[in-house]
């Protein structure tokens, strides 16, 4: 089966720049695949909670070093992997929250995360790496009509050295 | 990224909080701020508004659970305004809708709200 890759995208481990990855994948996404406006939130949702943890991955032991994002593409899927150089985890080690009758429920404000993955979208895996984690996640749903060749490469990882952006108060 | 939040005292002893822009891990860290803020000014019936929002992800509802967390410790409530199916999905993905009491309006959450 042919897959090839759409875009290639390093970002530096800050927060501000998951808005970017989230905007960047479903726009490449809605161009790429006919898909349902809400299969395209889905993915962007996804997507942004790999980055987080992708994020708060790197910066437990190399905080300098960038997640790198791409998406692949075949005819019948598309998928956007999501790599960061962190400690590696155990996805089925991850507590999950306990039942919502339970009233220690709101003790916990994490862990929601890999739950909301597995959910929204066909298919996640976890694969740790050497260094690190790769999250992958596939959504089915055939290509649009057209001959879009070529893959998008971004590099904003080299803007790093920047200050960061600081919200509006 | 823009987070915008707005606060309306109108609906004493109501306090709405209005919501608008992503919510992310980025901007969660001020809707935090803020809702710590109502607490400690002795607002005890908060009303977060979210129809103003065009992304939430887990660290948003991190965020709101621990607000709910707080206020129930000062015998008060949070409750919510959604009728976006796109976020309130994914409160019902978490299981979060039977934590929340969810209203389609702050009126509505105002005039419900025990």
């Amino acid at each position: 089966m042919q897959r090839s890759l759409v875009l290639e995208l390093d970002v530096p481990s800050s927060a501000e720049y998951i808005a970017i990855v989230r905007l960047v994948v479903a726009s490449v996404a809605t161009a790429r695949r006919a898909l349902a406006d809400e299969r395209v939130d889905d993915l962007k949702l996804a997507v942004s909670e790999a980055c987080t943890n992708a994020i708060e991955a790197n910066r437990l032991v190399s905080p300098g070093a960038p997640v790198h994002v791409e998406v692949w593409e075949s005819p019948d899927r598309l998928e956007v992997c999501i790599e960061d150089s962190g400690p590696g985890f155990d996805p089925d080690r991850v507590t999950s929250p306990p039942p919502f009758t339970d009233p220690g429920r709101l003790n916990f404000e994490r862990g929601l995360g890999i739950p909301l993955i597995r959910t929204l979208v066909d298919n996640a895996a976890f694969v740790r790496k050497q260094q690190g984690t790769l999250v992958r996640m596939t959504v089915f749903g055939g290509p649009l009509d057209g001959d879009d060749t070529g893959t998008i490469y971004m590099d904003v990882s080299r803007f790093s050295g920047l200050p960061p952006l600081t919200p509006e108060s | 990224m823009e987070l915008d939040l707005e606060v309306d005292d109108s609906r004493q002893p109501y306090t709405v909080l209005a919501v608008k822009g992503e919510v992310d891990v980025y901007t969660a860290p001020r809707l935090r701020e803020k809702l710590v803020e109502l607490v400690s000014q002795g607002k005890r019936q908060v009303v977060v508004d979210l129809e103003g929002v065009e992304f939430l992800d887990s660290t948003g509802l991190g965020v709101l659970v621990g607000g709910l967390k707080r206020l129930r410790s000062h015998d008060g409530d949070l409750s919510l305004v959604c009728t976006q199916q796109r976020i309130l999905k994914v409160f019902e993905i978490t299981g979060l809708t039977h934590v929340f009491s969810i209203f389609a309006s702050a009126d509505e959450a105002a005039s419900t709200s025990n």
